[in-house]
């Protein structure tokens, strides 16, 4: 195993070890937004399975991860705890195939249009959610009751418990993350990241550029699903907001502030801005004037992000070969 | 006469006013070495995008043994064995040289769904993408990152990630371009060496390398065939000679 | 649906349909000259409405108000080109897309802090403020008309501009090729930044021009920007033609849904989108 490759490893294990224990000694206000970044790392994984793997930027995921929680809420019985097995399927399913029928429309186009075709899209999903008394308006709809495991009699585990919710969240974490970098490293993964380096030769080499495409928006809508069934779940409520092109921005800021492409760089980002979040609304409540004025001073003095200033330093050093 | 594997009848293609083909036909056989030369502009370039699917002609029909393909999209026609290159080097620049022709590989053995397998794990897809690099005489630069190697070395990758397709049909675009008199050599060798069994479509512009490898060639000027046969029928040809000795050479791109 | 109801609701159509009109050209111009994608577009035209509000309540006269919000804007669009955009040029889609989404953040917090949160109304001009009588119980308002006479107005200044004018070539010169313009001695910069204002004025404008009918409420400009992409993608990226011919379809789309299937009527715009990208992925017009 190379070097950097051992490092990483390792370093990722540290920080499992770290958000294992970290309960025993956080407070629960920690533990929630510890809980909550991890939530936002699985949406901002999903997203640079596109953005960062595939070249397809993105600017309507909000969509899925909404459309998940919303999922939720709708599957739950409304004064019964909701089946797990049956709850967390529904809502990553929903989301899937939403990713589906949407897929198919969005990745009939490239470039620039993606981007405002995606944002059209989940727009369009937002006005279903807010329009119909399906969601409950601008108002949303509340999950009264979490949902739990239980085999027979036997309570297995129980969302409504905050300690029990933060170990699900931090294994579905782990989960996440193994699918993508096993997925990545699959032929599809391959053909993925040939799709992003050069479209139009995979064409020629007979790849069928569409279905690759779509398989990858599928699973990244899915996973995304995944974390909307979490926040769901966290928050016990759920409003169109969730899947407002807010929150398709702040996701696709979360991967390019961590770093196109390397998965980790996406849970940083996620890490990231949640607090950066914290910081500046307990500054002011115009806080979003100081994540738009961060961002803008990070577009203009450091392109790429800041997690691309090692890479920049090294691309000095030894000079070109970049691509991409 | 050999197999008949490509045809192209009456193929047209207009950009607006300007005919880039106009009732371009000809036939590919298993075999035979067919060259197309022209003056710059002669629709040449054109020609190969129709045949690959990169354009859809205009007036015209392709068939691909006795079926029409004219519709098809160039992945479509890449999986039913016409394979091509391109005249500006189109590959994988962040890839190295084998990870270029391993994904050419797979596109003849998707296994998309085994999304739990690796892809560096399968042999096959390994073996096919050694032996295209081996034939394209890239062997010793297997594990180098693409957009490090020489102009001549990207050249040949192109056709190493063509092989690797294994395509009955090759349309190959100016593939001696920009090489020095040794890699052309060693690629005028690679032709021959792949003729017995392929069809090809070879457009360049080396006049001693067509005429040494060709066993017909096509001559285009302003988009139509001027001449066609074999090499010593062009040679002798008055039409041709004009062509290249008069006006046609002013018809730029 | 009665005729005169019917003529009614052509006529909102219609209406609406030249207002995205004159918000989208210049997002079009901006994108199909310059090659920029701006989310902030839609801010412009927030800023336009609100420019509307705050100085007319302090000059008192609407029309005084417009030509200050117009010298204003322009000005805003000037300065924002030479400070930002024009650093861009160069860069991804992707820096452009963050770029100004860091600026939407920036203006919605700043029209929060200058002028707050609530919704306010912009009085119709007394000039303009009547209607006309269609039948007994129908009548239209006159301003309505003359907002659509104002953007058609524009519509033909624009192509005149671009068509007819001597800046107007330099224009789509340096849209097909900026390094040929440049070494032919015309100041580029100048005219991206100029190109640039104008269509940060040109949203401004429309946001003016809509104050009175629509009100002035926060996030009414990411409405109109996410309605803008839809035309943009309808219409073909970089087509002002196509620009119009999918506002104005989408116009009556948006018009007649809310009349036809009211519950669902946010709904219309996007079905049309969908369609015409199963139809044309390109737009249906693809280039100026």
């Amino acid at each position: 195993m190379p070097a950097a490759v051992k490092k990483r490893r390792n370093a990722l294990l540290l920080i499992l070890f770290v958000l294992a224990l970290f309960p025993l000694f956080g407070s629960a206000y920690y533990n929630e937004l510890l809980a909550k970044i991890m939530i936002m790392a699985i949406f901002a994984m999903s997203l640079d399975l596109l953005v960062g793997f595939t070249g397809l930027v993105s600017f309507g995921h909000a969509a899925f991860f909404g459309v998940a929680a919303y999922a939720v809420v709708l599957v739950s019985p409304k004064y019964d705890p909701g089946n797990l097995l049956v709850v967390l399927p529904a809502a990553i399913f929903s989301a899937a195939a939403v990713a589906f029928v949407v897929g198919l429309f969005v990745l009939r186009t490239k470039g620039i249009y993606f981007i405002m075709v995606t944002l059209a899209f989940a727009q369009m999903i937002y006005f279903v959610f807010h329009d119909s008394p399906l969601g409950g308006g601008s108002d949303g709809v509340f999950l009264n009751v979490k949902p739990e495991l239980r085999i027979g009699e036997t309570l297995l585990l129980d969302l409504g418990s905050p300690s029990q919710f933060y170990y699900l969240v931090l294994l579905f974490l782990v989960v996440a993350y193994v699918f993508l970098r096993v997925l990545l490293r699959s032929p599809l993964g391959h053909a993925l990241a040939g799709i992003k380096s050069n479209e139009h030769r995979m064409l020629s080499l007979g790849f069928p550029v569409f279905l690759y495409k779509l398989a990858g928006f599928v699973a990244a809508g899915g996973l995304a699903g995944l974390a909307g069934f979490l926040s769901a779940c966290q928050f016990g409520f759920v409003t169109p907001e969730i899947l407002s092109w807010h929150q398709s921005g702040n996701v696709l800021l979360m991967v390019i502030l961590g770093g196109m492409g390397t998965l980790n760089g996406a849970a940083i980002g996620a890490f990231a801005f949640v607090v950066l979040q914290e910081v500046f609304s307990s500054v002011t409540k115009h806080w979003q004037f100081l994540m738009g004025g961060m961002i803008v001073l990070v577009v203009m003095l450091l392109p790429g992000g800041l997690s691309s200033l090692p890479r920049r330093l090294r691309g000095l050093l030894i000079g070109g070969g970049t691509h991409g | 006469m050999a197999e008949l594997v490509l045809t192209a009848k009456g193929l047209s293609r207009r950009f607006g006013g300007l005919f880039a083909n106009k009732d371009v036909s000809l036939d590919l056989h298993r075999g035979v070495l067919h060259a197309v030369l022209g003056p710059n502009g002669a629709g040449k370039s054109t020609l190969i995008n129709l045949l690959s699917g990169d354009l859809p002609p205009t007036n015209g029909q392709i068939l691909y043994r006795d079926q029409d393909i004219s519709g098809w999209s160039p992945d479509k026609r890449s999986r039913a064995g016409i394979g091509r290159s391109y005249q500006r080097t189109n590959i994988f620049p962040a890839f190295t040289a084998f990870e270029n022709c391993r994904l050419a590989a797979q596109s003849r053995a998707p296994r998309a769904l085994r999304i739990l397998s690796k892809a560096q794990g399968y042999a096959d897809l390994a073996e096919a993408a050694d032996r295209a690099l081996e034939q394209a005489g890239l062997a010793e630069r297997r594990d180098m990152v693409a957009s490090t190697l020489s102009h001549g070395e990207q050249r040949q990758l192109e056709i190493a990630m063509v092989l690797a397709t294994r395509p009955s049909v090759l349309l190959l675009d100016e593939p001696l371009a920009g090489m020095g008199s040794e890699e052309s050599q060693a690629m005028v060798a690679l032709l021959q060496k792949l003729s017995p069994d392929h069809a090809i479509l070879l457009v360049e512009h080396d006049m001693d390398a067509v005429f040494a490898v060709a066993d017909v060639i096509t001559v285009m000027v302003a988009g139509q065939v001027l001449e066609s046969g074999p090499p010593e029928q062009i040679r002798a040809s008055i039409a041709v000679q004009e062509a290249y000795l008069g006006g046609g050479e002013s018809d730029n791109e | 649906m009665d005729f005169s109801t019917f003529l009614i609701q052509l006529l909102n159509a219609l209406q609406y349909g030249l207002l995205l009109f004159l918000v989208a050209s210049g997002l079009t111009l901006v994108f199909g000259i310059m090659g920029i994608i701006n989310l902030a577009h839609g801010s412009f035209y927030m800023m336009g409405a609100y420019m509307a509000f705050s100085l007319t309540s302090l000059t008192g006269n609407l029309l005084i108000a417009v030509v200050l919000g117009v010298a204003l804007s322009a000005l805003i669009g000037f300065l924002l080109e030479w400070g930002l955009f024009s650093r861009l040029y160069k860069r991804d889609h992707l820096d452009q897309v963050l770029l100004t989404y860091g600026l939407i953040l920036m203006f919605e917090e700043t029209r929060s802090l200058i002028v707050g949160d609530d919704v306010h109304g912009v009085p119709i001009p007394e000039l303009l403020s009547a209607s006309i009588q269609l039948s007994e119980t129908l009548s239209y308002p006159v301003y309505r008309l003359f907002m659509s006479a104002v953007c058609i107005a524009l519509a033909i200044g624009m192509y005149w501009l671009i068509r007819r004018t001597r800046l107007g070539m330099m224009i789509r010169a340096g849209s097909s090729n900026r390094e040929m313009v440049q070494a032919l001695g015309i100041n580029i910069d100048l005219i991206y930044r100029l190109v640039f204002a104008l269509g940060v004025t040109l949203a401004a404008f429309a946001g003016m021009l809509a104050a009175p009918v629509s009100s002035v409420y926060p996030g009414m400009g990411n409405q109109v920007l996410i309605i803008c992409f839809v035309v943009v993608v309808i219409g073909g990226v970089g087509s002002v033609w196509g620009a119009l011919v999918a506002a104005l379809l989408i116009g009556l789309a948006d018009t007649f849904g809310k009349v036809i299937i009211p519950d669902y009527a946010g709904l219309t715009v996007y079905i049309l989108m969908a369609a015409v990208l199963l139809w044309r992925p390109e737009g249906i017009f693809r280039r100026i």
